[in-house]
């Protein structure tokens, strides 16, 4: 609950500078050379740290049962390397966002942070975090050791500023009391945009409202962007100069979204996290969310349930994923000892990222994907296999300004408010203005 | 007589003494603190806002291109970006204020009125009317949020109905003006209670005696009574009205779509999620210059009154 509560709020407010006005002062940095160095931001090896003593600040935003996994993961590195100490400090995510530009603008800046990869470009943007190309190259991190999309996602501008740590994908949750009270297969949840209208008739006749459309972002706006996708459309044209997705894909996945509501799958009107509460509750059979619902679940003993990729309703498979990412942030002095200490913790914790995936995630690395061990969390599991097509959002400064756009459009069409062609060209046409203002703001 | 004249006298002009002996800076030297305070934390962002309004401004960006009156005409320009969400979020806080306020004028009047009276257990009932003044935004946001919720919440449940208290208009405005009367009522009906402890009984006995009945004590002497505090919980009632931010981000999220977005909120995302400060600058001192007008209004209307 925590995760996602979190999550949400970092889309919710963004990524915000708060209340720095008076800071602005400050801020003479950008993308320019001077703040990223010109290339490599530290020595070429980073495997491992024989220089001095190095205390690492490190900031994220795991307020949930995420946090005591990351804690423990960090416990274990500080004992394993004696010349390094990581401290950890957690905001809400949404708080973080605001707090890391005012403190690095101001050159007290945390060493390392987490960044979500919608957050990435706009933040490489605005010079506040590090590329973070020689450390994949000294590693020889590739495409091939993690998984094209969320390899591609850490890239702005044709450098990297963000090693992949998890994948975090929607998946489809199911009540199997409610499944059997309905007379249908507990254990074989649909896969197929027949199978599911079908199983909704079946649980519809049963007197069940099958599968809570939820007019709000979390996770409504992340289901219809799936729709999209599985239609063969996409939110934004190459390089983002144009909104896409109130042509007739998104228009064929919105109907299809509000369609739930209209045909007496899900009643209107559903407020934010009703959804899955109704479906602890035995009065929803169907919920498409997050995998840190695993997390959430998994804590009533009660409750008899099943997580599976999410079915595949349009003519291909996707879905919407984010990712966690870390990140190296501008210094006000460069401290290359701490730069190479950095990098030797992100790959530590990289190659660790089993036990950071029993918290409700899915490892970005292959080999740990891989691992018996992470196939023996079936949950986690069942999600993973929907990696090689999870989508996000293209990686442009300033996207999620312009994703809000679909936010509102997908709320005013499940609310029965306007008609899902309606609401979406409505909504494309500010985006539109929006990516051009972005562009004239950060150039390109 | 001429004592106290004399002595008076003397004591002015021992001070007069005094403030040369000491300067005439001594003035300024009191106010200082004050000044200090209000220089930085106001006067200085307040102009400095004004300037940013007038720029691109991205505080982590190295260009700030200066463009003049541009943020400001924008709001103005139906095909702008930002036309369209600005005055949508205006007309929300408006309806908010116009719903609001004669609520939170009028019943903490009713509450203050009833505990003004002696009767058992008074002081218990203060505490609990004022009691949900005391708790934060988000703690009554979440709260109203899930007792209020369409299909879920408690209050559909015990009425019997799937009111859609929070996505659907015009309910969102009934809940979010609902949830802040309850919320706020306290602080006016303390403030109500205070003014009416200063009205002399004497002027109730007067009443009386002269054959007024309830309805006319009320009209002729408590709200003659009520009218030094009166001003101070208009404006200030007015201008909470029009700072609503929380309700709205918490219990509704904007919806249905954004009608229920209020400007702060949407001067919050333009300026602290999109990094358009510019424009989230310009659009504050628009809807300054707004707040500063109905402020004006009602001091005239209150003026008025007095001549």
């Amino acid at each position: 609950m925590n995760t996602q509560l979190s999550r949400r709020g970092v889309l919710a407010l963004g990524a915000g500078a708060g209340g720095a006005v008076l800071l602005g002062a400050c801020g003479d940095s950008g993308p320019s050379d001077k703040v990223t160095g010109a290339g490599r931001s530290a020595g070429p090896a980073a495997t491992a740290y024989t220089g001095p003593n190095v205390a690492l600040a490190f900031w994220n935003g795991f307020t949930g049962g995420d946090g005591d996994y990351m804690k423990r993961l960090i416990d274990q590195f500080n004992t394993e390397h004696a010349n390094i100490k990581v401290a950890m400090n957690v905001y809400q995510w949404v708080d973080y966002y605001q707090k890391v530009p005012a403190a690095v603008s101001s050159g007290n800046g945390p060493d390392l942070g987490i960044m979500h990869v919608d957050s990435l470009a706009t933040n490489a943007a605005r010079g506040i975090v590090l590329p973070l190309d020689d450390l994949a190259a000294s590693l020889n991190l590739t495409e091939a050791a993690f998984s094209p999309p969320v390899w591609q996602a850490g890239v702005y501008r044709d450098r990297r500023y963000g090693i992949p740590l998890d994948v975090h994908p929607l998946g489809l949750f199911w009540n199997k009391s409610v499944l059997e009270r309905a007379g249908l297969d507990p254990e074989k949840p649909p896969a197929t945009g027949d199978d599911y209208l079908a199983a909704l008739d079946k649980l519809k006749s049963a007197g069940i409202e099958g599968s809570w459309a939820t007019p709000f972002q979390f996770t409504g706006s992340l289901w219809f962007q799936s729709l999209l996708w599985q239609f063969g459309g996409d939110l934004f044209d190459t390089g983002a100069q144009k909104a896409t997705f109130a042509q007739d894909p998104g228009v064929q996945a919105l109907t299809w979204y509000t369609d739930l509501v209209r045909k007496g799958y899900s009643p209107r009107n559903v407020a934010q996290d009703a959804d899955l509460v109704a479906l602890r509750n035995g009065r929803n059979a169907f919920n498409w969310n997050g995998i840190w619902t695993v997390n959430t679940l998994a804590q009533d003993k009660s409750l008899k349930w099943g997580a599976a990729p999410v079915p595949q309703i349009g003519t291909q498979k996707a879905v919407w994923a984010g990712s966690h990412q870390f990140v190296q942030f501008k210094q006000g002095s460069r401290n290359d000892d701490k730069l190479t200490a950095g990098k030797v913790f992100i790959n530590w914790i990289s190659q660790k990222s089993l036990e950071w995936a029993k918290g409700g995630q899915v490892p970005a690395r292959k080999d740990v994907r891989d691992s018996a061990e992470f196939q023996a969390l079936p949950e986690q599991a069942a999600l993973a296999t929907q990696i090689d097509y999870v989508h996000y959002p293209p990686s442009v400064a300033g996207i999620g300004d312009a994703l809000n756009t679909v936010v509102t459009a997908v709320n005013e069409a499940v609310l029965l408010r306007k008609e899902p062609a309606r609401a979406l060209s409505d909504a494309a046409a500010k985006a539109d203005q929006i990516l051009e203002q972005n562009r004239k703001k950060y150039g390109g | 007589m001429t004592l106290l004249q004399e002595r008076a006298r003397t004591a002015e002009t021992g001070q007069r003494r005094g403030i040369r002996r000491n300067g005439s800076l001594t003035p300024y030297l009191f106010l200082l603190p004050y000044s200090l305070l209000f220089g930085t934390f106001m006067l200085v962002p307040a102009v400095y806002g004004l300037w940013i309004s007038l720029h691109d401004w991205d505080y982590l960006l190295p260009g700030k291109p200066f463009v003049g009156l541009d943020n400001y005409r924008a709001l103005f320009d139906p095909g702008s970006a930002v036309y369209e969400y600005f005055w949508q979020s205006m007309s929300a806080t408006g309806v908010f204020t116009v719903a609001s306020v004669p609520l939170l004028l009028t019943v903490p009047l009713a509450v203050a009125l009833l505990l003004n009276r002696s009767f058992p257990g008074r002081t218990f009932f203060r505490a609990v009317y004022f009691a949900p003044y005391v708790l934060g935004v988000a703690v009554i946001g979440v709260l109203w949020r899930f007792v209020l919720d369409p299909n879920l919440g408690a209050v559909n449940a015990l009425l019997g109905t799937n009111t859609p208290w929070t996505t659907d208009l015009p309910w969102a405005w009934v809940s979010l003006v609902g949830v802040t009367v309850w919320w706020t009522l306290g602080f006016n009906a303390v403030i109500y209670l205070a003014g009416l402890q200063d009205i002399p009984r004497e002027l109730y006995e007067a009443a009386r005696i002269d054959g007024g009945g309830r309805w006319a004590e009320f009209r002729h002497v408590t709200l003659p009574g009520l009218r030094p505090v009166l001003l101070f919980v208009v404006i200030n009632t007015v201008l909470q009205a029009a700072n609503m931010f929380g309700q709205s981000y918490l219990i509704t999220q904007g919806a249905p779509g954004v009608e229920t977005r209020t400007a702060i909120m949407y001067i919050a995302q333009t300026g602290l999620r999109d990094f358009k400060m510019g424009s989230a600058a310009a659009m504050s001192y628009l809807l300054t210059l707004a707040l500063l007008a109905v402020s004006l209004i009602i001091f005239r209307v209150f003026r008025s009154r007095e001549d």
